[in-house]
């Protein structure tokens, strides 16, 4: 299922990237050559006129495009992990005074344990997709998981395991 | 006190007045350029205060600020969007010439001017100003909608146009024998296409001269080997426009992106000086004569832009308001239409194109941008649906 993206030049100020979403919108990216980002909406009435834009700079676009990638990526998971075929995906926190806190991903032995996956960590605006065993759990770590119910109610507890 | 004293006062003072002006023209939401042009008449032979020690200086700037204007109209375009515009847009650049040409010319011969006079005024109705209709496109935030890349390329076209009207012009007026005069195109028509098949092509090796983290170097050389090519394309009447521009083409990258940064404030202080310099040489005794006459021009050549634009739009698929958008937008003349008059002035045409060219600029500069804004009213808006509305019944009552 792609999405319908096309490119338009703007001959001496940069490109625009038009997408079109599934129930027929329209949203203007406009990338000037100074790097400053302009994101559009169009009028309904006159589709050919913008509404109103967003004016971004290149760290602001950035920060909006993580934002919108951790969409993408969780949906993407939940997709998969819709239950039909009896998996589920979570996102865990991490509790503050859990035992694992500051310890590598692998002490957690959540993979033999409970037979659930860890398919990504979120830490603030970044993602780590499929993180190793060597990864190291912080603080506030949202720990996206993919298992059975049980194996994940299972991790819920694992996790929760607070420092003896 | 020396001329080279009286020099320094008569510029300083200038340019202080001119960014006076220049505020004024700002604050009012207005191009400062009619101004400039203005202050150029009042100051020049014939004016309130004409300048005396600094006039050589002046022509000398002017010069340099048809360079800067150009090179950097180059530099702004990649070779891409060039070739991709001529591809997609050919079209509209056709029509673009022959109903904004035409009326020009055909201007000059109902005057009785003669046929020179008629291809140049066919050039000084023909080309909308980028640099006006850039900041018009901007102010009114007209980026994002779905006509501007249309305007856009209607005015890449114009200037890609312009690279090879331009010699054809400056072989003309120099009046060379029908022979001489068709080797001479030829020659300039021929150095044009190949320059610019060198710049598409090996565009990247000619960047590679310069270093784009030294602002100095890449400052010097950049504007040194424009001026050095355009005073060479001008010895072979290809004219030191078109030299700027085809330098500014073949440099690409970030050494384009750079010069373009550094070269703006020298762009800005010239094209002021260039328009100043026109308003001097233009005599302001010989406005009235020529004003009904730049008045009727205008309200015609605006109204085949407005067409031009409209046809345009419908073409690539823009709803009815968008096409009248584009259409308005495309309405100012400016920086080419100086240029050309200039040269014909200069190789002496016909007297009266430069009172004629200015004022037809200034009325087309100061309507154009305040006429843009039209289709934002809510009479227009009501317009469009009434006019929708019609078309709806139209189509209905057919079924």
């Amino acid at each position: 299922m792609g999405v319908r993206i096309e490119k338009i030049d703007l001959p001496g100020f940069g490109v625009r990237h038009d997408v079109v979403t599934q129930d027929g919108q329209h949203i203007g990216v406009l990338s000037f050559r100074d790097g400053h980002r302009e994101v559009a909406l169009y009028d309904p009435e006159d589709p050919d006129a913008i509404l109103g834009s967003v004016s971004l700079t290149g760290d602001e676009a950035s920060a909006l495009s993580d934002l919108l990638g951790h969409a993408a990526l969780l949906s993407q998971l939940s997709d998969l992990g819709n239950g039909t075929i009896g998996l589920f995906t979570e996102q865990l926190v991490l509790p503050s005074d859990s035992r694992f806190l500051d310890r590598p991903l692998g002490d957690t032995q959540a993979r033999t344990k409970t037979g659930v996956s860890i398919v990504a960590i979120l830490r603030g605006n970044d993602v780590i997709p499929s993180p190793t065993p060597a990864e190291v759990l912080r603080m506030d770590d949202l720990i996206v998981a993919v298992g059975t119910r049980e194996g994940l109610d299972k991790l819920d507890k694992l996790l929760a395991h607070s420092q003896v | 006190m020396h001329d080279e004293t009286w020099m320094l006062i008569e510029v300083g003072a200038l340019l202080f007045g001119l960014s006076l002006l220049g505020r004024l023209a700002i604050k009012y939401g207005q191009s400062p350029i009619p101004l400039y042009m203005t202050a150029g008449l009042v100051f020049g032979s014939g004016g309130l205060l004409p300048l005396h020690a600094s006039t050589d200086f002046l022509s000398s700037g002017a010069e340099l600020g048809v360079v800067l204007l150009l090179v950097m109209l180059g530099l702004e375009y990649s070779p891409t969007e060039l070739v991709g515009n001529l591809k997609s847009s050919a079209r509209a650049g056709i029509w673009d010439g022959l109903l904004n040409a035409v009326p020009g010319a055909v201007f000059a011969l109902i005057l009785g001017w003669g046929p020179i006079a008629a291809l140049v005024m066919a050039g000084v109705t023909w080309v909308s100003s980028s640099g006006v209709i850039a900041k018009v496109l901007r102010d009114l935030g007209r980026l994002g909608n779905r006509e501007t890349p249309i305007v856009l390329s209607v005015l890449v076209l114009e200037d890609l146009a312009m690279a090879f009207y331009l010699p054809i012009l400056s072989a003309v007026v120099i009046g060379a024998s029908l022979l001489e005069g068709a080797i001479t195109v030829a020659i300039a028509v021929g150095s044009v296409t190949i320059v610019l098949y060198l710049a598409v092509r090996h565009g990247k090796k000619l960047s590679r001269i310069f270093h784009p983290e030294q602002p100095e170097t890449l400052l010097l050389g950049v504007l040194g080997l424009t001026m050095l090519v355009a005073g060479l394309a001008s010895q072979v009447q290809v004219s030191a426009a078109v030299g700027a521009f085809l330098v500014g083409i073949a440099l690409s990258g970030q050494v384009a992106h750079n010069a373009e940064k550094l070269l703006a404030p020298l762009r800005d202080l010239f094209a002021a000086i260039f328009f100043v310099f026109f308003g001097l040489t233009t005599n302001p005794a010989d406005i009235p004569e020529v004003f009904i006459p730049a008045l009727i021009l205008a309200a015609i050549t605006m109204s085949t832009k407005v067409m031009t634009g409209y046809l345009a739009a419908r073409k690539a698929g823009i709803g009815r308001p968008g096409r009248w958008r584009t259409g308005v937008a495309l309405m100012p003349r400016g920086e080419f239409t100086v240029i050309i008059a200039g040269l014909a002035v200069s190789a002496g045409v016909q007297p009266l194109i430069a009172p004629l060219a200015a004022t037809y600029m200034l009325i087309t500069v100061i309507s154009g941008p305040v006429l843009a804004r039209i289709t934002d009213t809510a009479w227009f808006k009501q317009r469009m649906k009434a006019a929708a509305k019609r078309e709806g019944a139209l189509v209905g009552s057919s079924k």
